[in-house]
């Protein structure tokens, strides 16, 4: 058997040795180069392009504007296209926008033979604007006069949705209630990968083709082909291996443009790579939220009522929009059941760089917030925050009526138990209760709440392609995507052990090309080795069915009392090895009476989802004088199922509480209050967490199959980044006594709070106290 | 592929001096690693260099016969570190140049360039200032050293004259010598590649009974628009008996000594609050070092 195995990477050693070929490696040297002009105001309309000084400079092949782009506004969230236009994505940007509403939206383009041709074209052309108010402040967006982004949004609301259930106002009026209320505030943060977008894009037999750095090939071809009004099977997207995305490749970023750009070059091979400071303010963040949460407990801790409002700030267009913020506040009746909620959820355009899909999709704000607020009640209950949430959090058996998901196992509490265990959560809880001086510990805990994919929201659909060689090996071929995280290495375990054969005979196909590849969605929603395995559960079983009718032919037993064990065609009835898969695929295919190529291939659909839960425990040490807060320890424990290789799940968990380490203390976009420019639009001044920043990371599993899951699986990609920013909070809190509402708890955050609550005057208090007690007077 | 008009390889100090003359628009480039960021960004596209980092004789650290320690303006921040001469008589030099960046740009970064980019972040200025350093310019005119606190003038410009060249900095004996409790603390918001909110460097030369401060110098990076000393500080405990009176003394005296100013990296407050913080810190712990006592 190969799942459970910790098995070495399919592309281990062609990554590791630098063999392993990306976008910008494969692209022809001698391609054109492209470099965008953004806009350096945050809301206008261009007037003019003067482009005639850079189309004058030698090198220079083609200037384009805003002026020459299709008139055709598109959408360029990664979703499954829905047949319903009432459940499409807005269509909101052009290719290249006049109507410019951030500082850094796309007005003009350069194409040039070389780079450093293309850097001063760029900086020669000149854009005149008719300048318009803008507004950065989620809250004052909204307000009644604010500037509008879009037209069709009144008060700049993408969307609003709400959860109301039972009734708040009269469950309130009951008598000694505790109420426990505060605004969370979440920060603009950006995904951070190796590799900046990327993408060479060229005509070849009448088709545009496009070579990209993208975690979803097959809707950027649908999203390509609407920008560009050209039939979708005129448009072909071939996906090699990429440097992560995070869910900013989960939009279609410049694939659309650069499609365009070598049409107007008669075809040319365009190459399309941008900076990181580009990356940064003009491809996608996570959206920023401000959250409003009030509970009204019993002294007993009970829930009485809950409102939750959250209010999301979009950016300038609407990418995946309102999803998110939807998202979270899902979450946020499942988690702590409650009779009585009002919950409101508002997703608000803004003049800033646009907000997408970010690892997590709402949940890591979502959980900050209302996870720091769990804490805020224990603290006003004065009861362990431990113990409050293992009384209070989902039980075991809980059923959400919309994703029809089942909480089929005790997971929070198994999680917490075993992660409170492995920490030594209770002793450091007791021993770090009553400390004095300038540096002290905390512990905190946080759960976060997850799912599995997109249904019912959206389609849910894989397909999967298996081709037997002569040697009795496979190739594997998947639209679902490997962006880093594994998938490729799972997808051949889970295929081996279905097929019957060894894992080292199963080829897997890394690239997509939708010429090619069979359909799938891609790399998003935690989905792959959900999604996947359901296609390749019954693709495989497809291609062993095929290939036993074969063999009951070649060995004269009949077929269901024939097995496929490690590559070997098995009599079931003695065990007896007849013979190997590769000579029953090369008899076969040279065959002079019945000559087959063995495929298979088939798509499913699933119309399930699984709950995927876990928690985060930290410890940090705080220097009080210095507003440092050090992370000593964290720990993640997940229930994500089966383990399909669970050295590539340990890492998977590693990875995303590195992303939670930056959330909870590090990484902010800041702007310009001026200018709407962004400030810090490089990795300098982008405090993404170098490994000096880390503790020793641990991850830890509980194993819960999931009944609805072909391999027993659940969501691991985006869970372990959710939990991770309010343990720290809450492990600060812990530390210091002072609640801290936003994230990232930065130095200067810290400075602000000890300061507002007096923490360095009680220090000097404090250290004159002891000064003052008789040196030894305990001695006697 | 970078926007430069031209490159000149020197092959000796004489040789970049005469290019320099030669070619007056060309700016000097040693290891790059702060000019290859601007040419990106494209602020010194299209401008001329002078190359000097094939120029071997200005690597390396030495022990003069007066005792004088030379660090040749090409020695690299690794180079630095691992000095047996600096790690013996000036280590808080090796603690402050570890803290840039990350290890592939200690191997390339010098202490040259450090200083001639005249920014008030650079690591090793608070150190250097400390330590009374000087630097060795070298140009047609000949060789010409100076203070290293009259060489920075003004935030990115420093007292190079035409076809001037950094050669080298020296630390005198009489700087060193006997002031054993060194020590130096980088602010910033994270561990590592990461530009200092502040820095802060302390030596301090202790009485043969190890009670009395005879001297203490102090030099801060980010306190104002280029590295500086902090005479009233250093005024107020020289010569005193130690006591935690006095250092709380000495933290206080900084305010009177620096003028940091609020930008988005941090606020005047915040930074001044830190100043008395980490200058306390680290006088606390170049006494300790000393062999002091801090009760």
């Amino acid at each position: 058997m190969a799942i459970g195995k910790r098995t070495i990477r399919v592309d281990a050693y062609d990554k590791v040795t630098g063999r392993a070929k990306y976008t910008d490696d494969l692209c022809d040297k001698n391609a054109l180069v492209a470099r965008i002009v953004h806009s350096t105001i945050a809301h206008g309309y261009v007037k003019t392009v003067d482009t005639s000084e850079a189309e004058r400079m030698p090198g220079v092949v083609k200037v384009l504007t805003c002026f020459d782009v299709p008139n055709r506004p598109i959408g360029t969230a990664g979703h499954p296209w829905h047949l319903e236009a009432a459940h499409r994505d807005v269509e909101d940007r052009l290719l290249l926008n006049r109507h410019v509403r951030f500082y850094g939206d796309d007005v003009a383009v350069v194409i040039a033979e070389d780079d450093v041709t293309a850097d001063r074209a760029a900086r020669a052309v000149k854009v005149e604007y008719e300048e318009l108010p803008f507004v950065l402040d989620v809250r004052e967006a909204m307000e009644d006069g604010a500037p509008q982004l879009h037209e069709e949004f009144k008060n700049n609301i993408l969307g609003h949705t709400s959860i109301y259930k039972g009734n708040f106002a009269e469950a309130i009026k009951e008598e000694g209630l505790i109420k426990v209320e505060g605004w969370y505030d979440t920060p603009l943060v950006q995904h951070c990968h190796i590799e900046n977008p990327v993408s060479y894009a060229y005509m070849e037999a009448g088709k545009v083709v496009v070579v990209a750095s993208t975690q979803i090939p097959h809707i950027v071809r649908r999203v390509t082909a609407q920008a560009l009004s050209l039939p979708w099977g005129s448009v072909r997207i071939v996906k090699p291996y990429i440097g992560g995305g995070f869910g900013n490749k989960q939009d279609a970023l410049y694939e659309p443009l650069n499609a365009w750009l070598t049409t107007q070059v008669g075809g040319r091979l365009v190459k399309l790579e941008i900076s990181r400071e580009e990356t940064f303010y003009a491809t996608r963040t996570r959206h920023a939220i401000r959250f409003h949460l009030t509970s009204y407990v019993r002294p007993d801790g009970t829930f009485v009522a809950r409102k939750f409002a959250a209010y999301s700030d979009q950016g300038a267009y609407a990418s995946h929009g309102h999803g998110i913020a939807a998202k979270g506040m899902g979450a946020f009746p499942q988690l702590y059941p409650c009779d009585n909620l009002e919950c409101d959820a508002y997703t608000v355009f803004t003049n800033k760089p646009v907000a997408g899909a970010m690892r997590g999709y709402g949940i890591p704000q979502a959980m900050f917030a209302g996870e720091a607020h769990i804490d805020d009640i224990a603290k006003a209950l004065d009861v362990d925050p431990l113990e409050y949430r293992m009384r209070f959090v989902m039980p075991k058996g809980y059923a959400e009526n919309f994703s029809m998901n089942v909480n089929y196992a005790d997971s929070f509490r198994e999680c917490l138990e075993k992660g409170m265990e492995e920490f030594d959560f209770k002793r450091k809880q007791k021993a770090y209760a009553n400390q004095t001086g300038d540096i002290r510990r905390g512990v905190g805990v946080a759960v976060f709440w997850y799912n599995t994919g997109v249904w019912p929201i959206s389609l849910e659909s894989s397909a999967c392609r298996m081709v037997l060689n002569q040697d009795g090996t496979i190739q594997l071929q998947m639209g679902e995507t490997e962006i880093g995280q594994g998938a490729d290495t799972t997808f051949a375990q889970m295929a081996a052990d279905t097929l019957g054969i060894p894992f080292k005979h199963v080829h897997v196909i890394s690239t997509q090309d939708t010429d090619i590849t069979p359909f799938g969605t891609g790399a998003y929603a935690s989905r792959q080795t959900y999604m996947g395995g359901f296609a390749i559960h019954q693709t495989a079983l497809q291609l062993r069915d095929k290939i036993l009718k074969h063999a009951q032919t070649l060995t004269r037993m009949p077929s269901y009392n024939l097995d496929l064990v490690d590559g070997y065609i098995v009599r079931t009835t003695d065990g007896e090895r007849l013979m190997s898969l590769g000579k029953l695929a090369t008899d076969v295919l040279y065959s002079m009476e019945y000559s087959e190529h063995i495929t298979a291939e088939s798509t499913y659909q699933c119309n399930s989802n699984a709950y995927s839960f876990g928690c985060s425990f930290a410890e940090v040490e705080v220097d009080i004088p210095m507003c440092k807060a050090t992370l000593i320890k964290l720990t993640n424990v997940h229930d994500c199922g089966t383990l399909i290789n669970p050295a590539l799940a340990e890492a998977q968990v590693h990875g995303g509480m590195s992303m939670a380490i930056g959330y909870g203390l590090q990484e902010k976009m800041l702007f310009d209050e001026k200018t709407g420019r962004m400030l810090n639009d490089n990795l300098l001044d982008y405090k993404l967490c170098t490994t000096m920043d880390h503790p020793d990371l641990t991850a830890l599993f509980v194993e819960n199959a999931e009944p609805t899951s072909a391999y027993g699986t659940k969501s691991l990609g985006e869970p372990p980044t959710c939990s991770g920013a309010p343990a720290i909070r809450n492990a600060i809190l812990h530390a210091t006594g002072v609640a801290i509402n936003e994230t990232p708890i930065t130095p200067h955050v810290l400075f602000e709070r000890f300061n507002e609550e007096n923490r360095f005057e009680r220090l000097k208090e404090e250290q004159e106290e002891m000064q003052a007690q008789p040196v030894g007077a305990g001695a006697r | 592929m970078y926007d430069m008009k031209a490159l000149y390889e020197a092959e000796s100090v004489d040789h970049a001096i005469s290019l320099l003359v030669e070619h007056p628009e060309a700016m000097v480039l040693a290891a790059g690693s702060d000019v290859f960021i601007k040419l990106r960004e494209g602020k010194l596209a299209g401008r001329e260099f002078v190359s000097i980092y094939m120029l071997d004789e200005m690597r390396g650290v030495t022990l003069e016969e007066d005792g004088t320690i030379r660090i040749g303006s090409l020695t690299s921040f690794s180079h630095i570190v691992e000095s047996e001469i600096i790690q013996e008589f000036i280590p808080v030099l090796a603690d402050a140049v570890l803290m840039i960046g990350g290890p592939q740009i200690r191997n390339l970064g010098t202490i040259g360039g450090n200083t001639c980019n005249g920014v008030t972040s650079a690591d090793s200025g608070a150190t250097l200032l400390a330590l009374d350093a000087e630097v060795e310019l070298k140009s047609p005119e000949g060789v010409r050293i100076i203070p290293l606190s009259e060489f920075y003038i003004k935030p990115g410009v420093v007292d190079l004259r035409p076809a001037e060249l950094q050669t080298a900095l020296l630390i005198r004996k009489a700087a060193y010598d006997g002031y054993i409790g060194q020590h130096f603390i980088k602010y910033a918001m994270r561990n590592a590649m990461d530009i200092a909110t502040l820095g802060c460097s302390v030596n301090v030369k202790l009485s043969d009974d190890k009670q009395v401060i005879e001297d203490c110098r102090i030099g801060f990076g980010v306190a104002g628009p280029v590295p500086m000393r902090l005479p009233q500080a250093e005024d107020t405990v020289r010569g005193e008996v130690i006591s935690k009176d006095l250092i709380e003394a000495f933290g206080e005296a900084t305010k009177h000594d620096v003028n940091p100013r609020t930008s988005w990296r941090a606020t005047k407050e915040f930074r001044l609050h830190l100043i008395e913080t980490m200058a306390m810190r680290c006088l606390t712990e170049s006494i300790i070092k000393a062999g002091g006592v801090v009760e």
